[in-house]
């Protein structure tokens, strides 16, 4: 029933070293490798010996509990400390003709972290490496709860137009916006990832920024792939989840959290479609600032009058920087404001879909009591009937799934937990976030307020001047 | 628009008020717009010092077709006739507004339904002022000012049996403007000017009056996009503000604040493009209305050019047909109109050479003071906006 309603058995984060051996057959794919995994998220550095002795029984688990919660302040720890890391993304570059040619682009990093060989080091990835690393991630962590920094979108448009263009290396001027935007936000998807203490510190995570071999090519993220399809069917059978099931939520704090990601999620909407309208609207007025400079340098050519004609060739001059002042401005309100909006309105999809990693344990939790019950009630009904022969088998399905209620309901409360834990993080970090842009923000549209008093008062001379 | 040149020959000084035009009321009924004239003068020739009548826009039309159509005043530039009153891109954009009422929140459509309201009352104000501009141009020329047409224009009190109104009156006027267009084409291709400071006035005329034309819509549509810039904001300040509201933690101060900055910030941009609208743009159109006044002076001048020719050739014909008569009348006759229409011709290049001289004039004297004016206002508004965000930013630094 369980493997039904499951993705298949996640095969990589099945323990060798596992003691449950015997327990096998009661283990579903998914709740044991659930469980290693909470813990051994818990304690990156210490992976190892923590793989020693994975708790299964309760007894175990008890036990290994209060050392849990130990680790979990280097979690802490780490945002205050005076480690820092620091990436940047340069020198995009199409690799290639055709429509097989990509874009690299080069990831380079400078860290005082140890757990990194060098200080400073750079490395060459494609698109497709850094959506390949989201899934990664996605795969390792999401199940226990934590927020995922999405990677940003494919454009399957604005990349065929990168393909089309002949030019190698430079992109061409429509290419070139494009590029320049998924740089940015390769960037920032990056230093997200990096920003959070138990992702900087994951094994892919350094492998993407360190290791200097190419990354086997992540063929799942490709949309036309067999993989993309599976992934495709997954996550319509998982938005159908998502809409038909309605857990009765017990812990007013998950149901207060989500009505506030939820009406969050619909205002960031509502702004950034604003924010995009002024991009525009900017963008169209630096275009017509264009078109009355070179009118007024027409008109300029065509006056006679000395004094004015110069008059009107300094204001062409004028209105022309002005345009380029607005072109700046627009670039400002999309780089610094508008995607932030849309970063957030990603990050807020990764943790719903966290909220519904702990859905889905709930609702294995209620299938496993649901089971629970008909065993009981099927083992009552043996022994009322006597049957000795099945009764021993039914008693064993019955201790079966005593022990996946259990595990359920453990798992429940630690993605419960783990949840809390990563929203109080992800609240501090959009507050953050959110009033450095805003400043940002402000302040590059000062400086441009700035360089547009300058550019009428030089033009105001040559008004004085007409005679 | 209405200042004037001093040096002005056929203006009478400011100081004068023996003739003094102003509209003093206006009244926008559903597709006509009636104006209150209000005349004071001390002229004899009114029977009144003081009167009011209401006007409609066809009847500025009428006065205007009336000068234009005297003999006397075609050697003079005629101030250009008012634009008719258009409302309908401020109705059109009430009626999209009205249409979108549901994709926006009360606030938002109240301030856009603001906006709006301000815009059809700035270009209420811009016509009522043009059309006064009209008048007090004609009342303080030397000439035009003693125009009986003028005279009844401000003083009867009844219709002017002038309102061509309805399609069929349009029309006309559009085969009357193709008329002088082609007119002035054909004048153009036939006669040989003579005079190469009038071809060549006619050709920069011409050209000049294209690049204003030009210029004048790009600075429009120019405008016009800054405003939509400036009312986007309104989404977005209204938009910051339920994010302010939906986020109880400790964003909502800080994002109210932001919200209240780009408010501010909006109306700025808003004064910005109006103020681009007044001083640049409107300055712009008159002078592209006027230099077409002036170029219509010289097509006058043109066809009396053609007249005197042709009377010359008829003086020629004359000569040659009556060559055997000694003092034949046929001669005589051609002799006079010859004389009559070199009379005609010589003194309108006169007066249109110092109409011509008039207009720069009058033309670099009201660049100068919009171009003043609109760099003064940019510095202005920029300086505001500059204040209002360091201010701004000291705020927020402070609720970091």
């Amino acid at each position: 029933m369980a493997d039904r309603v499951e993705p298949p058995p996640l095969f990589e984060n099945v323990d060798i070293n596992n003691k449950d051996k015997d327990d096998d057959l009661f283990q579903s794919a998914l709740e044991g490798p659930t469980i290693e995994e909470i813990n051994k998220n818990y304690n990156v550095l210490e992976i190892t010996e923590e793989l020693e002795n994975v708790p299964i029984n309760n007894q175990h688990n008890n036990s290994s509990m209060p050392s849990t919660m130990e680790q979990v302040n280097p979690e802490e720890d780490s945002e205050r400390d005076d480690r820092f890391l620091e990436i940047t993304i340069t020198e995009p570059q199409k690799i290639g003709e055709g429509m097989g040619a990509y874009m690299a682009y080069r990831v380079s990093t400078r860290t005082n972290m140890s757990i990194f060989k060098k200080k400073e080091f750079a490395v060459s990835r494609r698109f497709s490496d850094f959506l390949g690393l989201h899934d990664k991630l996605t795969e390792k962590y999401l199940k226990v709860g934590r927020i995922i920094p999405p990677a940003p979108e494919k454009s399957v448009i604005g990349m065929t137009k990168i393909k089309m263009s002949s030019q190698d290396g430079t992109p061409t001027n429509g290419g070139g916006d494009f590029v320049e935007r998924r740089r940015a936000s390769l960037e920032r998807y990056l230093r997200r990832t990096a920003q959070h203490p138990v992702l900087l510190e994951d094994q892919h995570f350094r492998e993407f920024l360190e290791s200097d071999i190419e990354l086997p090519k992540a063929t799942s993220t490709s949309a036309l792939s067999s993989a993309g399809v599976m992934r495709l069917f997954n996550k319509v059978g998982e938005t159908v989840n998502k809409i038909t099931y309605k857990m009765d939520e017990t812990d007013p704090w998950f149901e207060e959290k989500l009505g506030h990601v939820e009406s969050l999620e619909a205002q960031l909407r509502k702004l950034h479609a604003s924010v995009e309208a002024m991009v525009s609207y900017r963008k169209e007025l630096a275009h017509l600032t264009n078109g009355v400079s070179r009118s007024a340098a027409m008109l300029s050519a065509c006056e006679d009058h000395n004094t004015l004609s110069r008059a009107l060739s300094q204001l062409a001059d004028t209105e022309e920087k002005v345009e380029a002042l607005h072109i700046e401005q627009a670039n400002t309100d999309f780089f610094i404001f508008c995607e932030l909006l849309k970063d957030y309105l990603g990050l807020l999809g990764a943790v719903r879909d966290a909220f519904h990693e702990r859905t889905k344990l709930f609702q294995h939790w209620q299938h496993a009591q649901q089971m629970l019950a008909k065993k009981r009630e099927v083992l009552t009904k043996l022994e009322l009937a006597g049957k000795n022969e099945k009764f021993d088998q039914a008693k064993a399905e019955l201790v079966e799934w005593e022990s996946k209620v259990e595990r359920g309901q453990e798992s429940f409360d630690k993605i419960s937990q783990m949840i809390k834990k990563e929203m109080e993080r992800f609240e501090r970090c959009r507050i953050q976030e959110f009033k450095t842009m805003f400043i940002k923000y402000l302040e590059n549209h000062m400086e441009h307020q700035a360089q547009l008093i300058k550019y009428w008062e030089a033009f105001l001379p040559e008004a004085k001047a007409i005679a | 628009m209405s200042d004037k040149a001093p040096e002005d020959g056929n203006n009478i000084p400011l100081t004068d008020s023996s003739l003094v035009v102003d509209i003093s009321d206006a009244l926008s009924e559903k597709d006509k717009v009636k104006f209150t004239v209000h005349t004071r003068t001390t002229m004899k020739t009114f029977q009144k010092p003081e009167f009011l009548v209401v006007r409609q826009h066809e009847e500025f039309i009428w006065l205007h077709d009336r000068y234009e159509e005297e003999p006397k005043y075609a050697g003079y530039i005629i101030p250009p006739p008012p634009p008719r009153p258009n409302f309908d891109a401020s109705r059109e954009k009430l009626q999209r507004l009205g249409e979108g009422e549901g994709t926006m929140t009360k606030e938002e459509f109240t301030k856009m339904k603001q906006e709006l309201e301000a815009e059809y009352l700035a270009t209420f104000k811009k016509t009522v002022a043009m059309h006064e501009v009209f008048l007090t141009r004609l009342a303080s020329h030397s000439i035009f000012r003693e125009d009986r047409h003028l005279q009844v224009f401000l003083e009867y009190d009844q219709d002017l049996c002038a309102r061509p109104k309805g399609k069929l009156q349009q029309l006309g006027g559009l085969i009357k403007s193709v008329g002088t267009t082609t007119d002035q084409y054909y004048l153009n291709a036939t006669v040989r000017d003579v005079n190469d400071f009038f071809e060549q006035q006619m050709n920069s005329l011409t050209e000049y009056y294209n690049q204003l034309k030009d210029a004048t819509y790009r600075t429009d549509k120019m405008t016009e996009k800054h405003k939509e810039l400036a009312d986007s904001y309104i989404k977005i300040s209204g938009g910051l503000i339920q994010l302010a509201h939906s986020d109880n933690g400790r964003l909502d101060k800080y994002l109210s604040k932001v919200s209240d900055t780009f408010e501010k910030v909006r109306k700025l941009e808003s004064r910005v493009a109006s103020d681009q609208d007044l001083k640049l743009a409107d300055t712009l159109r008159y002078y592209m209305r006027d230099s077409q006044a002036a170029r219509a002076l010289l097509v006058r001048r043109l066809r009396c050019l053609a007249n005197y020719e042709n009377a010359n050739k008829a003086l020629e014909r004359a000569r040659h047909k009556n060559k055997d008569i000694h003092a034949a009348p046929e001669i005589q006759e051609a002799e006079e109109a010859q004389s009559v229409a070199c009379e005609h011709f010589e003194s309108i290049s006169t007066q249109a050479k110092e109409e011509l001289l008039d207009f720069k004039t009058r033309r670099l004297h009201a660049f100068r003071k919009s171009l003043i004016e609109l760099a003064e206002l940019e510095i202005k508004h920029a300086r505001s906006q500059h204040d209002l965000l360091k201010k701004s930013i000291a705020n927020l630094n402070d609720l970091l």
